[in-house]
Order: C-alpha cells, then structure tokens, then sequence
C-alpha cells in the first residue's frame, strides 16, 4: 500500500476559495456571486481583490443561478456559491432550463455537501445532489477530496468551456493531495495500484479508502484505490480497468445510493463486465444532528465499513468464479 | 432602426396571420398571448431595439430581449424571421420534429435570437437582470428588454429579481408584463388576484410606466420615453394592457384561446381579418 500522510487539516471549502481568487487572477471575466453565505463559502479574498466582479443576490438562489445564467451572454464566466441543498435542489428547475439546457457557462459551486455538514441536520444535509446534477444532460459532475484538490477543480472548470456542479464540504480533513497538482475533468486519479478489489471513492471517502486500504493490507488483501472525482464524464476506462484485473467493487460516497457514484459505476458495470459491487453510502434516508464523525460512522462512510464492504465483495466474487 | 406607425402595423399584421398560420399547421401552440404581443414585438424589433440580425450570442454593443413567458413563442419567431435573423420558410417548421422552432424558445437548436431557454416562467427577468449586469462590466451602453406574462408574476422568483435590480441601480433594463388578464384556467383576478401591479412595482423601488399594448403608436412612444428614462439609477416596468388574441374577433379577449389552435374553417376566419402586407411563408 503507498504511503499517505498529512501535515495539516483544512475544509475543502477553503481550497475552493482559494481556487476562486487565482482563477479570478487569471482571468478577468471570472465573476462570483452568493446568496448570504460568503464567510461559508469562504469568498471573501475574491470579493476583497475583485469587489466588481462580485455580486451579493441575497437569501434568493433561483435569482442567483438566472443571474449566474445571464452573465454569461456577455462573456462572464460565473461561480455561484452556497450550500448544496441550496445549490441543487431548491433550484433544479433553474439549472435544467436556464443553465443546462441552455448550455451556459456556469460554474455551480456547493459547500457543505452530505452528512459532513453536521448539527444543522437534514433540513441542509443533501445526500442526493450528486444524483440530481448528472441526469442533466451536459452537466459536469465533480466531488473533490482535500483542500488541494478542490482550489485545482477550481481553477480546472474556469478553464472549461460549460455547466459545471462542483461539490465540496464543510469540515476538516486531511491534506494528501499533491498541491501542484494540474486538475484533468474527466480522469480518474489512482491512489493506490492493488489485485484483490477496486474501491471507487469520492469526496470525503477519498481518506477513508486509504485508511481502509492500509488496514486490508495488514490483514494481506491488495486493494486498488482510485478515486473517481469527476462523477460526470466517468472514466469508464480507469474503472473498466481495474475491475478486469481485480473483478468486484467497492463504490464509497456521502450520498444516497441511490443515484450516486455507485449507481454510475454499477450501470458502467452492468453493460461492459458485471461484477460484484458493494455500496458505501447512505442507505437510502435523510440525515440528523450530529458531529460530521458521529454521523459518518453512524451511517457506515468511514473505513471500517469500506474494510468490511472489500471483504464482503471479495468473498462474493469467489462464490461467482465457483459458480462459473 | 426606424419606421413610420403604419409601416409597423403593416408588419404586425403578417405576424399576426403567421401565428395563426403556424398555430394551425401544428394544431398546437399558444396563440392568445401571441396576437396581444405582436405590437410590441413588431416596435420592440423594427423600431426600439439596436439590434443585429446576424446574430452573436454575447449581444455586445446591441440591445438584446429575453422572453421570459416563452410559451407566446410564434410571435417571437416570427418576428425574428422578418427582422432577419432567419429564413421566414422555418415559420413552416414551427413544434414539428427536428425542428429549431421548438414549442418554447431553446438556444439548443442554435436558432438565431435566442439567448436563453424559456417556457418554465419566472426566470427570464434574472436571466435579464444577469446579462444587464454583463454589460454594465463590459462598459456596454446598450439596453436589455424583457417581456413577462402577467399570470407569470405567480411565480415566486419574479420578486426576488423584483427586488435584487433596484437595489443594484440596473437601470439598463426596461421590462414589460403583458398584463392582458387571462391565463390559462381563467381571468387572473380569478385565478390569483396580482392586485395594484403599479403600487407593488413602484414600491419595489421600479420606474413604472404604463402603455396601450395594442396601440402602436403608444407602444412606441413609451417604449422610447423608456429608454430615455434608462440610467437613472433603476430598473423601469412597462405595464403594458393588451388584449388576449387580439386581432381575431373571435379569439380577442378570452382566455380560452390561451393554448388552442384554430381549425380549417377558424383558420379561414382569422385570415380574413388579417391582411396580408409581407407575403405568407
């Protein structure tokens, strides 16, 4: 197992603002708007530098994407920013007719995303964005996993001609990630090369997968981690791959399973190589108050669940070859 | 572009028999709202507006219009197609397949014109407001025009834009709601009262103005003082009274031909009021 280690901690929300401000920095018709959530999305260092590139829409986000929508004929290239719920479904209509459908550049950009967000509870907890953004046609689809994943995402999609959903969360967590690293939508990032079983892991479960990775390893099971960040185009080769080599799957999100990464591996899957797949995810339900680990181990996203999920997927696939 | 009050009534009468025309030839479509609209769209598109028809999606340094009620989609193509912006032979097309004519305006076809998609309604005046804010950064002087259905001020999202473009001076935006009083299940008073629209536009902090939207003298001439009155510091509304269907006797006034098409013998009759001035598709 390759070594993973960390020196600090940051939210990748963070590594958004900071993608924000150079790509404001490269590019002038990088515009910025939010609705009352500016320290959250952490975009006060872009309005700083750019106070006339910003725009305040307040409490009202189906304002915010059609304005994001309508700067575009004109040449801008907008990043709105506020939390997933709010970024997703309390404005689908907004996105699909305005954004997507239309084909605009905007750049829809989600804080707080899934069960991480903590105490506020479900009411802010969505665990179905992810499923919401990639059945619209054109969209882009991206979940990022540490703080310089997210500011390299960042500035990749300002550089990216199209509706983009970019996904990020809202606590601390480990920084492991190369932080010169050149972002590629689109391409799957391998972690860790391995024979026995394919984890596909985005998001917060990135680091998750690597403690689990490290944890199969002592117990002599060569797992193959790679982490799938862009959601929507999947790299179906990437995933084709390794499924050829270690034949089961173990698909890891903070997102109902229903509709997920998982469900676009599985459909991938189904129609090139079937092979046993387990989920780790929200087992379809809402979330609750709770510290961002309570609930993540409550509802079985954490390594010790993907350990048990490998195992259990491994032993499924040797039933199969028995069969066969 | 400028023409004389009776040129534009030459041309709106044409559009008006296209719309019955296209309407019919796809029995289907919206024609209500479209006749009402024609003055408008004939003054907005052959008078009012600086605008290009070889179309560029970023409208720089032209005024550009969002239909934001885009189910009143056979006078907006029609209006482009004798303004230029295509062959008026697509009329023909209109809500059939592989056309880009479809039922409600799309930029997905390419079709020249369209700068955004509308048919879901509430969301055209963000969309205004975001490419006024556009040129405001781009030091573009020219002006952003929208239309709204009156029943389409229902929609919740209407007044949050009502209230986001005062409060950030878009005072490069005039806007006009066809307030005709219909909508689909009825007359709106019925439906959903919208009450005193000048008092609540003007308290939300818009210039408001009011015009006879089937007058095309006062079309345009309000039209005009509305530009004058742009860069003043707010957003200006145009409440434009118009009629359902008007032009067509028996369609005028009702909001029974909100989303019908006419048949052979209701073609006939409305053709018969309408002159033909430019030559049918």
């Amino acid at each position: 197992m390759k070594k993973y280690t960390y020196t600090e901690k940051k939210d990748t929300r963070s590594g958004f603002g900071a993608g924000l401000l150079e790509a404001g920095r490269k590019n002038d018709q990088v515009v910025a708007l939010c609705a009352d959530l500016i320290g959250s999305l952490k975009m006060n260092d872009f309005i700083k530098e750019f106070p006339e590139r910003f725009v305040q829409v307040g409490i009202a986000e189906a304002n915010m994407m059609c304005i994001a929508a309508g700067m575009t004929i004109g040449g801008k290239i907008p990043f709105t920013g506020t939390f997933a719920n709010f970024s997703t479904g309390r404005v689908y209509d907004q996105i699909r007719q305005s954004i997507a459908y239309s084909n605009k550049n905007v750049k829809v950009c989600a804080s707080h995303a899934g069960l991480t967000l903590g105490e506020d509870g479900a009411t802010h907890q969505i665990l179905e964005d992810i499923g919401l953004m990639k059945m619209l046609p054109g969209m882009t689809v991206i979940n990022t996993c540490d703080y310089n994943q997210t500011k390299a995402a960042t500035i990749a999609i300002a550089e990216y001609e199209g509706p983009v959903y970019l996904r990020f969360g809202r606590p601390v967590v480990p920084i492991f990630t190369d932080p010169d690293q050149k972002f590629e939508i689109g391409k799957a990032w391998m972690v860790n090369e391995g024979a026995d079983v394919s984890i596909f892991a985005t998001g917060h479960l990135v680091w998750q997968a690597i403690l689990a990775g490290e944890i199969l390893a002592e117990q002599g099971i060569d797992a193959e981690i790679i982490n799938i960040h862009t959601i929507k185009p999947l790299d179906a080769g990437a995933v084709l791959q390794s499924v050829a080599k270690t034949g089961c799957v173990v698909t890891a999100e903070e997102h109902n399973r229903l509709g997920g990464l998982g469900d676009s591996i599985a459909q991938l899957l189904a129609t090139h190589t079937p092979a046993p797949q387990e989920y780790i995810a929200v087992n379809d339900s809402f979330g609750e108050s709770g510290t961002p680990e309570q609930l993540m181990t409550k509802y079985g996203l954490d390594a010790e669940h993907i350990v048990l999920a490998a195992k259990k997927v491994m032993e499924r696939k040797q039933k199969c070859e028995i069969s066969i | 572009m400028k023409a004389d009050i009776q040129e534009l009534e030459k041309t709106a009468s044409q559009i008006r028999r296209d719309i019955v025309r296209m309407v019919h030839g796809c029995q289907s479509g919206h024609p209500g709202g479209s006749l009402g609209c024609t003055d408008f769209f004939t003054a907005l598109y052959f008078s009012v507006m600086n605008h290009d028809p070889k179309f560029n999606m970023d409208g720089v340094g032209e005024d550009i219009f969002f239909l934001s009620n885009g189910h009143i989609s056979p006078v907006f193509y029609s209006t482009l197609a004798h303004a230029g912006y295509f062959d008026k032979a697509e009329l023909a097309t209109f809500r059939k397949l592989n056309s880009r004519l479809q039922g409600h305006p799309t930029t997905h076809e390419h079709l020249p014109g369209i700068r955004i998609a509308s048919g879901s309604l509430g969301q055209g005046l963000s969309v205004a407001i975001g490419a006024a804010l556009a040129k405001k950064l781009n030091g573009d002087k020219s002006l952003v025009f929208t239309l709204h259905g009156d029943g389409e001020l229902q929609e919740g999202q209407i007044w949050e834009a009502a209230m986001f473009a005062p409060h950030n001076q878009v005072d490069n935006l005039i806007s006009t709601i066809d307030v005709n009083g219909q909508q689909i299940d009825g007359p709106t008073k019925l439906v959903l009262s919208l009450g005193d629209l000048h008092a609540k536009w003007e308290a939300f902090g818009w210039d408001v103005l009011e015009m006879k939207g089937n007058d095309m003298a006062d079309v345009v001439k309000t039209l005009e003082l509305a530009k004058s009155r742009s860069g003043q510091g707010k957003p200006i509304m145009i409440l434009m009274h118009t009629e359902m269907g008007y032009g067509v006797d028996f369609m005028a006034g009702s909001h029974k031909w909100h989303g019908i098409a006419p048949n052979d013998e209701q073609l006939q009759l409305a053709l018969g009021q309408l002159e033909e001035t430019l030559g049918d598709y």
